[in-house]
């Protein structure tokens, strides 16, 4: 058993970290935010070419830095302690994990263009009516000469308005949940019929609802692997966006630690109130175990299904619990101000509250540890 | 001991809901079920015709324009008005300053003053916290210095409600710096379009803009808007703050709250069935009922206290404490039913912004009023300071 992190790890978040440091302080991320497409694509390019590290989690053979989740969870740390409004999730955890699994041509196609920064990718897989279940889904993808047509409506589709490239499931036969029939398709973003609302989201990253209003799209857009690599993907993003809470989570610890050292009220800095050290003592828990839950599941993605299911479902509810509690508590103890948009910390709290639903809410995920694991 | 309305009451709650259904301003009825921003105009509407029914502030004794109700019919009222989802009429003069204005003021102050609160000719502002003086309110600084037949105001007020509208402000200033902090306080009533007063918005989380900075500066008030002795304003504020906690439990507000999240989940589908149907989700609805529960047969138990002629009392805190969690609860349910929709951000209709919310209707607000409605258990005198009064003035620790 080694917990501990490799050199290039060290380096990867070191490098990060530092980046961010001196790119993506509050203020300027509230600028980003102001402007037309809500966020600053030069970024996204410095992490490219300047930093060169998308290729993080990708083969050597690719371009690659030879990682994989753990790189994955690094990278989402660092980004989830500045609130970042980037798309690697999507494009580089989802989209470079789809591609990971997909034909040799695609990926040989698409790996290098994320890497690059050329390639943004959201994925659309959620429906208006299917909550968390990956199954619970209506958008048809029919067989139609050597391709398909595509009909559907998306909801909430994380970074579509910036997208390249959106990774699509859809139904090519079965009924509404049924695990058998639904497909993975990576398509190009701007083919005719693809119809977007965008909109910015509280958290405050861009999204779309995507309708496909018979958009035809080629045969070699298919991602063979059905429901089980969706679910594999969906793993995957759960673990990362718990490395995400993970980052948040400290800073909304550390945030309130300093305002309880320097607010003075009845004479005294109200960190000294016993109450109060108290709640600070709890949210540290809380931010721990984050971390703990956070590695545990992402060091347990590559497990048989089932065990890997069961590991993340766990993680994923604990983080969930966790994160809500160390949000309200942070607001809390800050009181008004911490209820502004002039503190960062509501911002983290926010974002924190999002990361609690996303991907499935902690009763969601406890119902799939129980029907894994728990059979009378 | 009786559970059961009178004939009288029923008759009574007959007549109320009567007259919510013919008189309730139709326009603002159709703001609030689109989740639109509420203006001046919108939350007068309502309180007009409140006024010109005589109805407008049930709790004031009958001399200076109360209802005369008896406690059973105060909560039919407030049943009534929740269950037809009516808007909360703006606190500030009805239950903050009206009260303290007819405890405590001059004959003047009252024949000035409490006909236009209950006109809602003068729209009121609170200014008590400061940047520096939260929990602990009475190490205020914003001091009022007597010259002549004025009082000179300067410092800075924050978490002002609403008072972006207000005509009026009530203001705890510090009129003896050598006092004692408690001691060294007065009630000032201050004209907001005086010279020197500037309000500036603070955003919140959810994008609103309901509370203020408010900066006085050279801001000169007659010593007759005073109320109450020089130097004794904290008995006021204490007074004012008792009567705020008991409004606060909102009781049947969060009972049509409820409601709505039951709605919620019958409308959102779990897979084949419907959410209300999912065991967890529904076990948590049945948990919020009976926090709900308890607190409004702890509510009536204090207004019966109430009635038998006991003010509200320091277990008043119970209420806010209970109250202010519960609303949170509310809105954390809301917001975990809506699913994926709690995501988008949805401002409100701008002026000739016909485009339609994203997602279902219900959804569209969940997200920001859960970030907003953080704010319960701070205001008020936040929930740690009411638990402090209750250790101190209840249990005597």
């Amino acid at each position: 058993m080694d917990f501990s992190y490799t050199e290039t790890q060290g380096m990867l978040r070191d490098t990060l970290a530092r980046f961010l440091a001196d790119t993506y302080d509050f203020e300027t991320r509230k600028k980003m935010l102001l402007r037309p497409e809500g966020r600053d694509p030069g970024i996204w390019q410095a992490l490219a070419t300047e930093l060169s590290i998308l290729g993080a989690p990708f083969a050597e053979e690719h371009g690659g830095l030879g990682g994989g989740a753990l790189e994955n969870m690094i990278m989402m740390e660092e980004l989830g302690k500045v609130i970042a409004v980037e798309p690697y999730l999507q494009t580089v955890v989802i989209g470079g994990g789809a591609m990971k699994r997909a034909p040799a041509a695609m990926a040989d196609a698409v790996i290098p263009e994320i890497i690059a920064g050329n390639a943004v990718i959201a994925w659309a897989y959620a429906e208006p009516q299917g909550r968390y279940d990956l199954a619970n889904i209506r958008t048809t993808a029919k067989a139609d000469g050597a391709g398909f047509v595509l009909s559907g409506h998306k909801a909430v589709v994380y970074a579509a308005p910036w997208a390249t490239h959106l990774l699509v499931t859809a139904r090519t036969g079965g009924s509404q949940r049924e695990r058998e029939g639904v497909e993975l398709f990576l398509i190009d973003a701007s083919l005719p019929g693809i119809v977007r609302r965008d909109y910015p989201c509280v958290d405050g990253f861009q999204a779309s609802e995507v309708y496909f209003e018979n958009v035809a799209i080629p045969g070699d857009a298919h991602i063979p692997g059905g429901i089980d690599l969706i679910e594999l993907l969906a793993d995957e993003a759960t673990m990362a966006i718990c490395g995400e809470a993970c980052g948040v989570s400290r800073k909304l610890h550390e945030g309130t630690l300093d305002y309880i050292k320097q607010r003075k009220q009845f004479g005294q800095p109200i960190g000294k109130f016993q109450v109060l050290q108290h709640r600070m003592a709890d949210i540290f828990i809380e931010v721990e175990q984050i971390a703990s839950m956070a590695l545990m599941g992402t060091l347990k993605l590559d497990l048989p299904s089932d065990e890997r299911k069961a590991a993340v479902s766990l993680a994923k509810a604990k983080v969930a619990r966790s994160i809500n509690f160390v949000g309200q508590n942070a607001i809390q103890t800050h009181g008004g101000i911490g209820i502004t948009v002039e503190l960062a910390i509501g911002h983290y709290f926010k974002r924190g509250t999002m990361i609690e639903n996303q991907f499935g809410s902690a009763d969601f995920h406890l119902g799939r540890f129980e029907d894994l694991t728990l059979a009378a | 001991m009786d559970l059961e309305f009178s004939p009288e009451d029923l008759a009574f709650r007959d007549e109320v809901r009567a007259f919510i259904a013919e008189n309730y301003p139709a326009e603002l009825r159709g703001k609030q079920d689109e989740g639109d921003e509420l203006s001046k105009e919108d939350f007068l509407s309502w309180h007009k015709v409140l006024a010109k029914k005589g109805w407008v502030a049930p709790a004031w004794p009958v001399e200076y324009g109360g209802t005369g109700w008896t406690a059973t019919q105060r909560y039919i009222w407030s049943e009534e008005t929740a269950r037809a989802d009516c808007i909360r009429l703006m606190p500030f003069g009805l239950s903050m300053v009206g009260p303290v204005i007819y405890t405590f003021g001059t004959p003047e102050q009252k024949a000035r003053f409490l006909p236009r609160i209950l006109s809602g000719e003068d729209w009121w502002c609170q200014g008590y916290s400061e940047p520096g003086s939260g929990s602990d309110l009475a190490s205020l600084r914003t001091k009022a210095v007597r010259d002549g037949d004025h009082y000179v105001v300067n410092g800075q007020k924050t978490w002002t409600t609403m008072a972006q509208h207000a005509d009026w402000g009530f203001f705890l200033v510090r009129t003896d710096p050598d006092a004692k902090q408690q001691e060294g306080i007065s009630f000032l009533l201050v004209d907001m379009k005086t010279p020197g007063i500037e309000v500036r918005p603070i955003i919140t989380l959810g994008g609103e803009h309901e509370v203020n900075e408010v900066w006085l500066e050279d801001v000169r008030v007659p010593v007759e808007n005073r109320v109450y002795e020089e130097n004794k304003g904290w008995t006021c504020a204490k007074f004012l703050l008792a009567h705020e906690r008991t409004g606060i439990a909102g009781v049947a507000a969060s009972k049509r709250g409820i409601e709505k999240v039951k709605t919620i989940a019958r409308a959102e589908m779990d897979g084949d069935k419907p959410l209300i149907a999912n065991a967890f989700f529904k076990r948590k609805i049945a948990e919020l009922e009976m926090d709900l529960t308890a607190l409004e047969f702890t509510e009536l138990r204090s207004l019966a206290g109430e009635s038998a002629g006991k003010g509200p009392g320091p277990e008043s805190s119970l209420l806010k404490i209970k109250g202010s969690e519960i609303q949170q609860r509310l809105t954390e349910l809301t917001l975990e039913a809506v699913g994926h929709y709690g995501a988008p951000y949805f401002r409100g209709f701008g002026e000739g912004d016909n485009e339609h919310p994203i997602g279902p209707d219900y959804a569209h607000r969940a997200a920001p009023t859960y970030f907003n409605t953080r704010k319960t258990t701070i205001y008020g005198g936040s929930n740690e300071i009411q638990r402090n009064i209750i250790a101190k003035m209840v249990l005597g620790l």
